[in-house]
């Protein structure tokens, strides 16, 4: 059975509607306000550092990003763990809270077709991620040149951008996830719960998890060398659920030039190579387009899960 | 007879082994105003989901407008307005501002919502509470601002589930006043309730609902002539006497309620009221009143539902 008319009506109406919402709620600027605070934390802490140690750096700009001075986490290391939070904090109660606030049935009955109240759900959402992040990386780079007085060169310009967009898709699968959870789950508390556990559990308990999986998976053998890649390599696939896994693999190579391999790399592998030379920007984004294209299947299939659950659920209050 | 814009056939809709609605013809003309009557859970709110197209029917179909609200979903919608059972809207969001963005879904240009959105409200008298936020109305403003968002959009159908309910009295007869309003400006409403006494007065004709089926589908009138006629009610007061066990095995009487000391209510299905003094004088009693009165429809309604609950 076909239907009629585009499930796109309404769409760009939903989105913009959630993404003022989101702009406008308290619980969106409390959490900006502790990404904001957090950010320029670690970029001063950055900033003081780079000033001591690597001054004959090339690549002094996408150091802004990654280095670190204890006890504040880098500016990406850190994204990479509060991201979910606010994707999980605009989600949860994406579709509960009009089940609850009883508006589901009202906005159903509008010549709109459920697809777009979902759709535009994680558009507007999305779009409020996309803007928090790009202020936030312009305010990086706007601070960088201030205290570094060091523009960006145009592969720098170009590794960063990449970077965002990989940002912006891991904070989709977050989104994704807490959209999902608050299609399944009727009280938006549990909901949020829910998704906050599963959180826990990747950006946490996972790096604790995968190595002892691996080790019952792959058990290394004294006297066979070779079972000791062989379980690095489990535990790298078992690690590579989590997308904050995914995520760091990605920032490791495309914010560092230097960066050749995710994965163990051989000394014959190396023979010939020039240690320490940048790669070119497209061949970082060639070793790290697996994990890539993993963030973004990961947040589709979380949300293809969402919407066939959503088409089928009952709206009557 | 004006034309059908609305037209159910076999309608039926079951959850596994629970059946919500078992298979029902359903039949409106234009500009009437239909009641869809029935306790709580005798498949009302289903049924109009399944009118609307909300909900997908295990069988039977429905025609509204001309137009197949499971293929053309987006066509009936726009033409067919559903104010759902306690009504929600975003609650920070002034009244003005829910509008507008229904509006917006339904492809409105700006001017021509604002003008539509204006005039609503001062249809419903909302015109001063329209720039507050929604969290501070009442559940009868909701209601009312429920009913501006049907006359903004301008339907040919609406259909209201349960607009009286939580209502105090004065807010439900501007409710009713404000429905009967757009009946005569040209909307076909069915509108659903478990009150009949509420509803009765808007209503062209009334659909009762039991266990999923519609029992009774006519006029009010009708209704009167099938479930409140044939039914007397005699008030009898008597000394010395025990009326129940008197008329114990009499013909035509159906019931007689003890009412109170020397007061008895007597149901019977003709004017009984010569038998019932002979009766009491022959037993030695002091027939002091005697009082025949029609069953008034809500008791007949009520009645008529209790029987049915009986019967399962």
């Amino acid at each position: 059975m076909r239907r009629e008319g585009s499930p796109f009506t309404g769409v760009g109406t939903v989105a913009l509607k959630e993404a003022a919402d989101h702009m406008t709620s308290a619980r969106m600027h409390l959490i900006m306000l502790l990404v904001l605070l957090t950010a320029i934390g670690s970029v001063y802490g950055a900033i003081d550092r780079i000033r001591d140690t690597t001054a004959e750096d090339p690549h002094l700009f996408l150091k802004l990003f990654t280095v670190a001075r204890e006890p504040l986490p880098s500016f990406a290391a850190f994204l990479g763990f509060l991201l979910p939070l606010v994707a999980i904090a605009l989600g949860f109660d994406a579709i509960n809270g009009e089940f609850n606030r009883r508006t589901l049935s009202r906005l159903l009955a509008q010549p709109i077709y459920r697809d777009a109240v979902l759709f535009g759900k994680f558009l507007g959402g999305l779009l409020v991620i996309a803007i928090a992040l790009l202020t936030l990386w312009l305010m990086m780079v706007g601070l960088g040149i201030m205290f570094l007085g060091l523009p960006p060169s145009a592969a720098d310009i170009v590794r960063g951008v990449a970077w965002l967009a990989v940002t912006l898709a891991y904070a989709g699968v977050w989104l994704a996830l807490a959209i999902a959870f608050s299609t399944v789950v009727r009280s938006p508390a549990t909901s949020a719960l829910a998704a906050l556990s599963v959180w826990l559990v990747l950006t946490v308990f996972w790096s604790m998890i995968a190595p002892l999986v691996a080790g019952i998976i792959a058990p290394i053998d004294p006297f066979d060398p070779m079972s000791i890649v062989n379980r690095f390599e489990w535990q790298q696939l078992i690690a590579r659920f989590s997308p904050q896994t995914l995520y760091g693999e990605v920032t490791g190579l495309l914010l560092d030039p230097q960066a050749r391999s995710v994965g163990p790399v051989f000394a014959h592998q190396l023979r010939g190579a020039v240690v320490g030379a940048p790669l070119p920007t497209t061949q970082s984004l060639l070793i790290v387009w697996p994990q890539i294209v993993s963030l973004v299947a990961a947040m589709l299939i979380l949300f293809t899960l969402t919407y066939v659950v959503f088409q089928r659920q009952e709206v009557r209050a | 007879m004006s034309a059908v814009v609305l037209e159910a056939k076999g309608l039926a809709k079951r959850y596994g082994d629970a059946v919500a609605v078992a298979g029902i013809d359903l039949s409106v003309h234009e500009r009437e105003v239909i009641g869809l009557l029935g306790p709580n859970g005798a498949g009302k709110t289903t049924t109009i989901l399944m009118l609307l197209g909300l909900t997908e029917a295990t069988e039977g179909s429905v025609t509204i407008l001309g137009k197949d609200p499971l293929r053309q979903p987006l066509a009936v919608k726009r033409e067919v307005g559903y104010l759902p059972d306690a009504v929600g809207f975003y609650d920070q969001m002034t009244g003005r501002e829910n509008l507008a963005y229904t509006a917006r879904l339904a492809g409105m240009s700006r001017e021509l919502a604002k003008e539509r959105i204006a005039a609503a409200l001062a249809r419903v008298r909302l015109t001063e509470a329209a720039d507050k936020p929604v969290a501070t109305y009442s559940r009868g403003m909701r209601q009312r601002l429920g009913i501006a968002e049907l006359l903004m959009r301008d339907c040919k159908v609406a259909i209201l589930d349960e607009p009286t309910s939580g209502l105090d009295p004065q807010s439900t007869q501007e409710l009713l006043e404000l429905i009967l309003e757009l009946s005569q400006g040209g909307m076909t409403i069915l509108l659903s309730s478990h009150m009949l006494d509420v509803v009765q007065s808007i209503c062209s004709r009334v659909a009762l609902f039991n266990k999923g089926r519609i029992g009774f589908f006519g006029t009010v009138e009708e209704l009167a002539e099938r479930i409140g006629r044939g039914s007397f009610l005699i008030d009898v007061e008597a000394d010395g006497i025990d009326l129940a066990q008197i008329l114990q095995g009499e013909n035509g009487i159906t019931s007689v309620v003890d009412s109170g000391p020397g007061i008895w209510q007597v149901e019977a299905v003709s004017d009984v009221r010569p038998t019932l003094a002979r009766r009491i004088v022959e037993a030695g009693g002091n027939l002091k009143n005697m009082n025949l009165r029609r069953a008034r429809l809500d008791e007949a309604y009520n009645r008529y539902f209790r029987e049915f609950a009986n019967a399962a």
